[in-house]
This record gives structure tokens, sequence and C-alpha cells, in this order.
């Protein structure tokens, strides 16, 4: 009969034990009603490294005043965030860094706080991560393409968007670029605008980029799409 | 012969006993027999291809299933010292089965090379004849041989290319890094190809220092070099109050006697002045600007952001540290403070000498000195200095009187990316791996144990990873790359001009800025050609009031103040030496730039290259902004220069963004007729 009640006691103990070493689950001082982006989406980083800006959200209540000390956690496939989750701090925001995956390519982040009725409120954010070829793109563009592909003006490099007519279309501009098959953008770069019906203001780029460097700056091009690039053809996956 | 005499009785039947000793024995040798079999029936290999002929077969791609060949596949490269078997499992390498797949099922992403004739592990790590998921990737931490972490990736191509590469820049950041945060001034980083990194940075002589600054200045600076200075080179030695008095007192102590003598300090300016001061101020603050100190030199703004390069030092603060007799000094010659001082000897007259040493003396920041007193330099504090400054190697960076330069200071780093993880100490709680290990001591060097004499430098989390990246680089397999496999980088020469022309650009410092014949910045155009290029006239102008030929940019070069013979002295020495082959009479009939090749060559201009959109020939109707104004050109150009640069630019710039049209010879000419036309007087019409 002794023996029957230690063991019984020491399975307490071992079951009480148990639960104590298991990761504890942060428990939010307070719920919120809205969980908002304050800065750190869309932006470009080389595959498996860090943003260069954290994320921030914030999270506000029902009546649009950030809440203190509601709880936060960060979700997205291949991601890590440090931390993956935490209260909201004095401002009511949360701040992580973002390690991206190993794949080139869009990444979503997943934003999520719980609600006071046992339901949350979520919040999808955007990153891009380039692989080689992306990265060697982003060189390429660096160099030849953003003077007048890109409409930001720095005191180094003063853009040269508004100046043409028509007007370039800037990388980003997915609803327009995505319509574009490979091979029409591959030729447009190469042969340049006159060649093929566009405006002359294009140059021809063949005979000063690689045809490597051309497809490079390609899919340059369909990683930073937005909305992002869908690759035609039957979509296969596990 | 007895054993026939007495036969033992036979028996027909065995015991019981036996027959069970028998069938066990027989069953473990079956078991044990199976399990080689059975190990390699169930490995994860196997598995990983019955999946993928299994999805292969769903997407009916019977060519791809009856042309597989199940099995070990392994690429041996003896020359590289590659055994993989990675194509074992990953056997959608070349993206045969169309379609997205997690892992082992990837397609291998675009890169430059051949996989066959690389394999896997010269890039990725880990070991290669593995046949196991475990022992392939990783096994344990200490594990020797892991899978290298995505973000260092471009160690792997930085064991054959170690020169800058426009896909890399990770890894040309690190190199650069290594050359330009003062880590090759202790550390050996010999590369494969026998090159060793030579320091880029510019560590500030200490011989004559009491002339340039102050003991409580140092002090402070050496406590926190980044508090002065937020992008300062200059690591923090953690030093103690005590240590940094010492040292302070100490390089005060072996200075050279000052040289200024007493009426040298009084300037025109010092004097207070109450009228006109907000005038100066402007006065000077054009002065600094018109100067181009902003090129070389930051100032923090008034949002706390630093605007300026990074070449000089900031001065934000520099009213605080410098001695107001030396920095007259220096302004008005600071190659005779420094010979080998990278800011060029501007010809300053006595007025602009004390707007500028005003509005400079003006920036000052009491803060960042000491609150107390320091303790008085007695000679007991001088030598403990003096002792400091010998251990914590001061001397491999600076030069100081009486203390040489250590040689052998730090370890080598030649292979520092393939160090035994068994001859590596670890700082608590960090992760066992040879990457971890690299960007811990980047990130705190001291945290791996007491005594330790590396410094804390300032850098972000971004150029801790190109810093790793640039040491991975720098691994056994490199040092073993078959040499006909290395590519070396662009080596630097010690070019330097002859005659009184060199003297004069040894003054200005011209290489500070232009690379000539593979000696110089990269801020300015390359002057290698330039004697080809440019005309006379227009030379000799630009020298003496140097004009900006690009329309948006800010930044141009500095007016010297040269005098009528310096200008003929360097305009002759650039248009006679800085010539190329190629540009000479015979290579262009001038004779055909005429008037109809020069209406031919307008219509190519605007209709069929629409050169207006880079640049602007005409101010009224064209608006390009990206390439220099042309409406003068026919005034700076050579003919044949134009003619060969419309051509092919990169040969004559490789920097240049000037696409190449691929233009016809008689295109090229039309258009350069055309541009010869164009000579506005400069500047004319904007």
């Amino acid at each position: 009969m002794k023996r029957l009640q230690i063991t019984i006691i020491a399975m307490a103990v071992l079951i009480a034990g148990c639960k104590q070493s298991a990761t504890p689950a942060l428990q939010p001082a307070k719920y919120g009603a809205k969980i908002t982006e304050v800065g750190g989406s869309k932006q470009v980083a080389q595959v498996g490294s860090g943003l260069a800006q954290p994320v921030v959200v914030q999270v506000n209540g029902a009546d649009g005043n950030p809440v203190v000390g509601a709880l936060v956690a960060f979700h997205g496939e291949g991601v890590q965030f440090n931390p993956a989750q935490a209260l909201t701090d004095a401002s009511g925001q949360v701040t992580a860094a973002v390690q991206l995956g190993f794949n080139a390519g869009d990444y979503q982040i997943v934003a999520e706080t719980p609600k006071s009725g046992g339901s949350s409120d979520s919040l999808t954010l955007h990153e891009t991560a380039l692989g080689y070829e992306q990265t060697l793109g982003q060189a390429v563009n660096a160099k030849y393409c953003i003077r007048c592909h890109d409409n930001e003006s720095t005191p180094e490099r003063v853009s040269n968007f508004d100046n043409l007519s028509p007007a370039p279309h800037l990388f980003t501009d997915g609803a327009t670029l995505n319509r574009v098959s490979d091979a029409d953008l591959t030729s447009l770069i190469a042969h340049g605008g006159a060649a093929l019906g566009k405006s002359p203001q294009m140059p021809a780029y063949s005979s000063t980029l690689k045809p490597a460097e051309i497809k490079a700056v390609v899919a340059y091009m369909r990683t930073v799409a937005d909305p992002p690039y869908q690759a035609p053809g039957v979509k296969y996956g596990k | 012969m007895s054993d026939e005499k007495n036969p033992v009785p036979l028996r027909s039947r065995p015991l019981l006993r036996e027959l069970m000793i028998f069938g066990v024995v027989s069953f473990v040798l079956l078991i044990s027999l199976a399990i080689a079999p059975s190990k390699n029936y169930f490995s994860d290999w196997r598995h990983h291809q019955n999946t993928f002929l299994k999805m292969a077969s769903q997407r009916q791609n019977g060519t791809l299933v009856r042309s597989f060949q199940g099995g070990i596949h392994q690429t041996w490269i003896p020359k590289l010292g590659v055994v993989d078997r990675c194509e074992t499992c990953h056997v959608n390498m070349t993206g045969a089965l169309e379609g997205s797949y997690s892992q082992p099922y990837r397609k291998h992403p675009p890169i430059p090379h051949n996989l066959d004739e690389f394999g896997c592990t010269v890039c990725h790590r880990g070991q290669g004849v593995a046949t196991s998921v475990e022992g392939a990737h990783y096994a344990s931490e200490s594990w020797e041989q892991p899978l290298l972490p995505a973000r260092y990736l471009e160690s792997g191509c930085g064991q054959c290319h170690l020169g800058e590469m426009e896909g890399t820049p990770r890894l040309n950041e690190g190199r650069q890094l290594l050359a330009n945060m003062g880590c090759v001034h202790c550390h050996n980083v010999t590369q494969p190809d026998g090159n060793i990194l030579k320091p880029t940075d510019d560590p500030p002589l200490l011989t004559r220092i009491a002339e340039k600054t102050t003991r409580e200045w140092i002090y402070a600076w050496i406590k926190n070099p980044q508090a002065y200075a937020a992008q300062a080179t200059m690591p923090n030695f953690s030093l103690s109050d005590q240590d940094a008095a010492d040292i302070s007192a100490f390089l005060i102590s072996q200075s050279n006697p000052s040289t200024t003598s007493a009426d040298e300090t009084s300037l025109p300016a010092a004097k207070a002045d109450a009228s006109g001061v907000d005038k100066k101020a402007t006065e000077a603050a054009t002065l600094y600007g018109a100067s181009f100190c902003s090129s070389c030199h930051a100032v923090q703004n008034a949002a706390g952001n630093l605007v300026g390069g990074t070449v000089g030092p900031e001065l934000t603060r520099v009213g605080t540290k410098v001695n107001p007799a030396w920095l007259q000094r220096w302004l008005s010659n600071p190659p005779e403070y420094d010979p080998v001082t990278r800011m060029p000897h501007y010809r300053f007259d006595g007025k602009q000498l004390a707007l500028l040493q005003g509005f400079l003396l003006a920036k000052k920041d009491d803060d960042f000195l000491p609150k107390a007193p320091l303790p008085a330099a007695s000679g007991e504090s001088i030598a403990r200095g003096k002792k400091l400054v010998t251990e914590d190697g001061c001397a491999a960076c600076h030069q100081i009187n009486g203390v040489k330069a250590p040689q052998n200071f730090a370890p080598s780093l030649a292979r520092v990316g393939s160090r035994a993880l068994a001859q590596v100490v670890f700082a608590p709680g960090m992760k066992h791996t040879l990457p971890d290990y690299l960007a811990g001591k980047i990130r705190d060097p001291r945290s791996f144990g007491p005594g330790l004499k590396m410094p804390k430098f300032t850098l972000t989390d971004q150029q801790m990873d190109s810093l790793t990246t640039a040491l991975l680089a720098q691994s056994d397999r490199a040092a073993g790359m078959p040499q006909e496999m290395i590519i070396s980088a662009a080596r630097t020469t010690d070019y330097h001009a002859g005659g009184d022309a060199g003297r004069l650009m040894e003054d200005l410092k011209c290489l500070s800025c232009h690379m000539i014949n593979g000696n110089g910045g990269d801020m300015a155009p390359e002057l290698t050609r330039e004697g080809s290029s440019v005309q006379r006239a227009w030379l000799e102008e630009f020298l003496k009031n140097p004009n900006t030929l690009r329309p948006a940019l800010i930044r141009r070069m500095p007016k010297f103040n040269l005098t009528p013979a310096e200008t003929k002295i360097l305009s002759d020495y650039i248009l006679g030496a800085y010539q190329a082959p190629g540009f000479d009479s015979a290579t262009l009939d001038q004779s055909k730039l005429n008037a109809d090749a020069a209406s031919r060559g307008k219509q190519l201009f605007y209709s069929k290259y629409g050169c207006q959109s880079c640049h602007i020939a005409d101010y009224k109707n064209d608006k390009g902004y990206v390439g220099p104004a042309l409406t003068s050109v026919g005034r700076r150009l050579t003919p044949v220069w134009t003619y060969k640069w419309l051509k092919d630019p990169a040969t004559l710039r490789p920097r240049t963004l000037m696409p190449n049209f691929g233009l016809k010879d008689d295109e090229a000419r039309d258009l350069t007729a055309f541009l010869m036309t164009l000579k506005a007087a400069q500047g004319g019409g904007k």
C-alpha cells in the first residue's frame, strides 16, 4: 500500500515537472481588436539572410488606441522571427527581427493577435528573398536600369523617370509587367524599344549585357513585381 | 589410428538441445545477414527515389520514369577532391520534373556553373560521401562538416573568385571591410593566389599628435571612438579610466615637439568681430560647400543623419578635437603634416583659411571631453601608457615614436574558413559551428575569455554576415584549388606620375579620387586615357574653373586655385602622357564630318537612338538627366574619342552606364559629326 502511494506521488511530481519544462506560452495581459503594420514590409534581402529593418506591428483596441500587453505571434513558412511571439510594449508595438528562408521569391509573414472573444485578428506582410540570379539582376538593375525605371531620386542618383514620355514602367508594376512574357521582356531589353514598336528611348542592351545578365534582370523584375508574378504553365507541387 | 579401432558410436539423431542451439545460431546468422540488405532497402535515399518516381508517374511523365536510373548517384571530380552523392536524394536538380517541390525534390536555382563540373560540397559544404540525411547535412554539434547556412553561401564563390563580382554583394562587402576596418593591419589574409589583402584605411600617424589635439580629447576618443564619430573605424578597446589616462599621457609625451610658433595662432577670424558674424558664417558655409569637403567628410545634420563621404573623418565635433593653430596649418597644406594623406592641398588664401577655420572650430561638442581634469602625466603613468600601447598593438595601425609595429600580432586568417573545431574555444552558450564562432568573434571578441586582445568593432548585423562570408572563403579547399581555377582580383598598381606634373599631382592628391593606370580612387572618372579624350582649351579652362558636366549631379571637382603655370604643367602632362593606342589622326577620316553627316547624325540622335532620353543636346527641348550635357561637347571632346566612344563605351571606361548600341561605322561617324557641331559656351542656355 505504501509502495503504491509513493509511486503515485512520484508520478504526480514527474507530470508536474514535465509541464514546467515545456515552453511556457506567453499569456496576454490585455486583448486588442485590430493589428496594423508600422513598418518593415516589402523589403528585399538575399536568401537566408536577415532583413535590414525589423518588422514592427501595432495592436489597437476597439477605440483605436494602442493596447499595451497584447500578445502578437509571427508565422511564416521558412521564416525565422526573433522573437516569434511577444507582448506589445508601452506604445502598443512589437518589433521582430526577420530572417528569410532558403528559397528565392515572395515570403508571407502573418502577425496574429488574439481578441477577447477567442477569435483573433491577423495581418499579412510580404517580403522578397533574392537568390543568386535575382541578386545579379539587382546589381545590373542598380547600374543600368534604375535611373529611368525607378522614380525615387537621391542627390547622388537623380531619377530620370519624370523626364521621359512615355513614362517607363517601374519594375514593381506587376499589373503591367506580369502580362509580358519572359521572351518578350528579354527581346525588349536586348533589342530596345524601337525594334519592338515601343519607345526608342529604351536602348538596346544586347551589345552591353551578356544573355545571362539579361535573364537575371528579368528574374529580378519577376521577384519584385507587385502583385506577385505567377509563372505560366501547369502548377504542380508537393 | 586408435579412432578406427574404437569408433565412437554414431547417433542417428541429434539431441534436442543441440537442435535448439543450431536453430538459434542459424536464426541469428540469418538476421545478421539480413541487416545489410534491409538497411539498404529501408535507406533514406531509396525512399526519396521511390517517392520521386511515384510523383513522376502521377504527372504522367513516363519518359522520366523509364529513363530514371536508381541507385547511388555520385559526382567524382578528382582535381577538386569532390566525391558527392547528394544527387542520390536530390534527384530533381536539373528540374526534369516540372513544378515546385519541397526538398529533396527542388530544382537547383540558376547559377553560372554546371553542377557536374563542381559538385555540391564545394559551395554548400556538408559531407558529400554520406548516404544518410543526417550524415550528409549534420550529425550533432561540433560536426566537422556541417552544411553551410544559406546566408554565407557566397563564401563558396570566394574560394576561386578573389575579386569583386556583381552577383556576390555579401562577399564583396566582407572583403572591403577586411581591408577597410583595419583587420588586415593585425591579421594576415593571404588569398589562394598568394595575394595578401592590404589595408585601404589610412590610420593617422601619432608621431606629431600633440600639435593636433589635446590629451583630454585623446582620452575621450580612445575610451569610445564611436561617441565622437559614429562611423569611426577605430575599434573600442574597453579601456578603464586609468588605462585611457596613461595611454593619453604617453601619446602626448612621445609626440615630436610642436613646430608651431605662437604668432601663427593669431588669425583675423579668431579675433572677436561682432559685426557681420552671420554674414561670415554664411560665407564660410558656402566655401565649405564649394570646396566639396562633403565629398570626403561627413557631418551630422539637424535630424541626426550623417551627410557626406567616408574618405576622411567625420567633422561633426571637430572643433572639440583640433588645436586651432594646427587646423590652420593643416588646411593650408595637408601633405606638409602627413605626406601620405588623401587630402589635397587646396590653395586657399588667408581670408578663406580664416573662414574655414572658424567654420570648423564652431563644430564643437564639449560634452565629449572628460568632465573631471585628468591626473597629471607622471613618469610612471607615461611608462604604463607605453606598456599598454605596446601590448594592445596600437602600432600595428599607427605610427608611434618609440614603439615598433608588432609582427605576427594576431593569428593568420589565411585558412580560417576551415579551422578545425577541435582547436576552437567557444564562448559559453554559443552554437558549436564554425560560422557561429566566426560571427561571434567579430561581434564581441572579448566575450570568449579574459585577457583577449582583439578589440570590439562597431558593425551592423549585415556587415558581420559579410565579414563572416569573406572569412569562410579562406578555406583549405580554396588553398588547394588548382591554380588554373583561381580568378585573381584586378591588381592595383603603385603608379605615380613623374616630373613636375607628378609632384603637382601628388600635392593635389589627384589619385585620391581619380584612377590612373591602375592606381587611385573611384570617386571621379578614370584619367588613364584622358589625353586622347579632351581638347586642350577645354581642359585648361576646366582645371582653372571646374564645373560639373552632369546637369543633376551636385558633386564636382573642387577648385584648387591653380596658378596659370600649374595649369599649363598639368594640361601638358595629361595631353601628352595619358594617350591611348588607336586614337590618332588615321583612326577617323575627319574630312567626312561635314554638314550632311551632321544632319544625318541629328536624325539618329533624336529619332533612332533616342539619345535625348539621357543627354541634353539642346537645353530648350531635351531633358535627359543621366549622362553629361552635350551642349558644348564639340568644344570638350576630340572627334576620334567621340567616334570610338560611341562604338564601344565600356572598353574606354568599364564602369560607364552608357550602353553599347552596336552602331555601324557610318552611324558612329554621322553622330560624331553632329556632336562636334554642339559648341555652345559652357553652361550656356541653362
